[in-house]
């Protein structure tokens, strides 16, 4: 299998995963989609390093995994402070800030 | 040509100051000590005129004394800037002297017969403070050595003026009236201050003695320059054409103001100001030929107005302006007018503030009535009144041996002789503003003295005078219904006295001052010597007294023969105009006025919607267009991820386009 694949792959995987991000009215959901975009890029990197036989884009890949941990880890926390406060979990509903 | 040169002063004269403290001391004292002042302020306000009079006499006598009387009291350096210098100073020479015997003595007179006359108003200290002001301004314009204090005086006599001209400024007539002579009185002073500023860069001083001894080496452009700034200064403050409007309407004053300001002094300030400037007029023919054509044009506007007014006050003012006129004619001719102007100034202080006075003697009894023809047989009931008017009279209309006679005709006769074509016409306008002359004061005459009492109801006849009795003590002034009653008492002593000195010098001063030609000889030093005159009886003066004569003829066919009608007919197109001030007044609104407000609206409608349109509606976009942006931050967090999105998709779409 040609890495072409891959990218073919990862570009279908990041489109499934911004649709997620703009349909999904569920916090929950909309995370996930987000780690769906980031491992896409991250199939993207792996890929492209093998096309071009340069390790830089598999380092860059354990980066990419090392501020998604971050940031799970951080919107978890917001997550639950607001589900607790608002007793919903709907980014629409979070909506105050504003004009 | 003469020139100015002064020794300082010495004896008597060092105190000249004392001229201008006297009434500043009563006019400070009598405006900051305020109501506590009430009950002594008109004694205050009398007596310092009269001490400045005293002075003044103890001057004039000690100058005749002297050798050299052209004297320069030194006070003090007004101004020090780099080489320019004014050092303020009082002048004292012949000419001032007698500008200061005619205004204190004129003026303690005046300030006399106004404890009377203004006894029943409830601020009468507030006018002797203004008074006794405006004397001190009057007295510091001729004193000055120098043009910047000339200046000063003549500013604080406008102020003056107009503090006195509205001084009832609860009428609204009267408010207008002090504005309006502020503001005309404004163009005038504009060329009094832009021939200073001259003076300043042509000569770098503005003394006398400076610039009229460098003026013969300016050139004739500059003194002609200056000349005719110097004559805009005087048709402002001597109401001449084409600033004469204001002096008709300043007659709202009480009368002992129209009687000092508005006919005796302050009006002749602007024959000051060109009879001291002679040694600029003497370098510039044309300056005097345009003084001349404004006195000409001047003496006959007056004279009509004067002969179509109703008004006794109005009808005064107008004669006024047409003697002012008279007396720049004067100042005009030179050498030759110069004397006669200052004669005819002197002797018209006396007999035109007598009839002022005389005016107000008889508003006084008559309820502020100014209608002439609401008067009519007051003779008999104002005795003293009456004939001191028919003195005044006398003398204004030119009858020999009164004053007039002889300063006028000496005008009349010097006009004639300035030769040619242009001397034929100003003398011609001369004699026929001294027919005009005996004509409307003739009128003034017949209507306030002889004929019927028109003020008279018929309800007032007889057994309702007793009823009516109580009526007198609260008839003070103001409004009157139409049933109101008349009754004509002679004025008291306070106010009848002032009128029997002002009659007297009406009698004596022209024929003391011109016959032997005395004031010549005395004010020659300063203004030059006249020619050789052909004495008393001269042709143009005999002319003139027959047509003064032919003019009071026809005054007593038209308003001594036939009863006056109590309500004014509706005359002839002239009789219509000369009420109108002969359209001065619409003249001054269509030509200035309203191009002025179409000016001032078309201004503020550029300023409204030109300049500050642009910048609000500048300001209008930038804050509506932020409005509108400011909804798309609508807190949906989705909604932002779009826009991350598409800019996002619009950022690589960029970079795809760059790299191709």
């Amino acid at each position: 299998m040609s890495p072409v694949h891959y990218v073919a792959l990862s570009v279908i995987l990041f489109v499934i995963g911004g649709v997620g991000v703009l349909v999904r009215r569920n916090a929950i959901v909309v995370f996930m989609c987000i780690e769906l975009m980031l491992n896409a890029c991250n199939l993207a990197f792996v890929a492209f390093a093998r096309m071009h036989q340069n390790l830089d884009g598999q380092v860059i890949a354990f980066f990419v995994m090392v501020v998604a941990a971050a940031e799970v880890v951080v919107g978890l926390a917001i997550l639950m402070a607001i589900f607790r406060a608002r007793r919903s979990a709907s980014v629409d509903d979070a909506n105050l800030l504003k004009y | 040509m003469t020139t100015l040169h002064t020794v300082a002063a010495t004896g008597a004269l060092k105190l000249s100051w004392l001229l201008l403290a006297f009434p500043l001391f009563g006019a400070v004292v009598l405006l900051v000590g305020g109501r506590r002042t009430d009950r002594w302020g008109h004694l205050l306000g009398v007596l310092m005129p009269v001490a400045a009079f005293v002075y003044g006499l103890i001057a004039f006598f000690d100058l005749l004394g002297s050798p050299n009387r052209s004297q320069d009291l030194h006070l003090y350096t007004f101004i020090q800037v780099g080489s320019f210098q004014v050092p303020m100073g009082l002048l004292i020479d012949q000419l001032s002297i007698s500008f200061v015997l005619l205004i204190t003595g004129v003026g303690s007179l005046i300030h006399i017969y106004s404890v009377g006359y203004m006894e029943h108003d409830s601020d009468r200290r507030r006018f002797f403070g203004y008074m006794n002001l405006f004397l001190a301004a009057m007295l510091l314009l001729v004193l000055a050595d120098n043009y910047l204090g000339l200046y000063i005086g003549w500013e604080g006599v406008g102020l003056a003026s107009y503090l006195l001209i509205g001084f009832w400024q609860f009428k609204n007539s009267a408010a207008v009236a002090a504005k309006k002579a502020f503001v005309v009185n404004r163009v005038g002073d504009a060329g009094l201050s832009l021939a200073i500023f001259l003076m300043f860069s042509a000569f770098g001083t503005v003394t006398f003695t400076g610039v009229f001894g460098a003026v013969s080496s300016g050139g004739s452009g500059v003194a002609t320059a200056l000349g005719l700034l110097l004559l805009l200064g005087a048709c402002g403050k001597s109401a001449q054409v084409p600033l004469q409007s204001w002096l008709l309407d300043a007659m709202e004053g009480p009368t002992p103001v129209s009687a000092l300001i508005h006919a005796a002094t302050m009006v002749t300030a602007g024959v000051y100001l060109l009879v001291r400037s002679n040694p600029i007029l003497a370098l510039t023919p044309t300056a005097r030929l345009a003084i001349t054509v404004v006195g000409a044009v001047t003496l006959l506007f007056g004279a009509v107005i004067g002969c179509a007014k109703d008004d006794i006050k109005k009808a005064l003012a107008g004669s006024t302006m047409s003697q002012i006129g008279y007396m720049i004619l004067g100042a005009g001719l030179g050498p030759a007018g110069y004397v006669f102007a200052i004669a005819h100034l002197i002797a018209h202080g006396f007999f035109k503030a007598g009839l002022f006075l005389g005016a107000g003697s008889v508003m006084h009894g008559m309820n502020d009535e100014v209608n002439m023809r609401r008067y009519g047989g007051l003779a008999r009931l104002m005795p003293i009144t009456f004939v001191t008017f028919g003195v005044c009279y006398l003398a204004i209309i030119g009858i020999p041996p009164f004053s007039g006679f002889f300063t006028k005709d000496g005008i009349i006769e010097a006009a004639f002789g300035k030769g040619g074509t242009s001397g034929a016409i100003l003398g011609v306008c001369a004699v026929a503003g001294a027919a005009i002359t005996g004509f409307y004061m003739t009128r003034v005459m017949l209507m306030t003295w002889y004929g019927k009492r028109r003020w008279e109801s018929e309800a007032q006849s007889g057994e309702r005078h007793e009823t009516a009795e109580p009526l007198e003590g609260a008839s003070a002034q103001g409004a009157h219904g139409p049933a109101e009653e008349y009754h004509p008492h002679e004025s008291p002593p306070v106010m009848t006295w002032p009128l029997i000195l002002l009659a007297v010098g009406s009698v004596v001063a022209g024929g003391f001052l011109i016959i032997g030609e005395r004031f010549a000889n005395f004010l020659g030093p300063v203004t030059g010597l006249p020619p050789e005159t052909h004495g008393i009886w001269t042709v143009p003066g005999i002319v003139a007294l027959i047509l003064a004569l032919a003019g009071v003829a026809l005054a007593w066919v038209m308003y001594g023969r036939v009863p006056v009608p109590a309500v004014a007919p509706r005359g002839r197109p002239l009789t219509v105009a000369a009420r109108k001030d002969l359209y001065g007044d619409a003249f001054n609104e269509s030509v200035l006025m309203r191009p002025g407000q179409w000016l001032t609206r078309l201004s503020v409608y550029f300023d409204n919607r030109g300049v500050d349109g642009l910048v609000n509606t500048l300001a209008a976009a930038v804050g509506g267009s932020s409005g509108r942006l400011r909804k798309v931050q609508t807190g949906f967090v989705r909604s932002y991820a779009l826009s991350m999105f598409a800019g996002a998709v619009v950022l690589v779409a960029l970079l795809l386009v760059v790299r191709l």
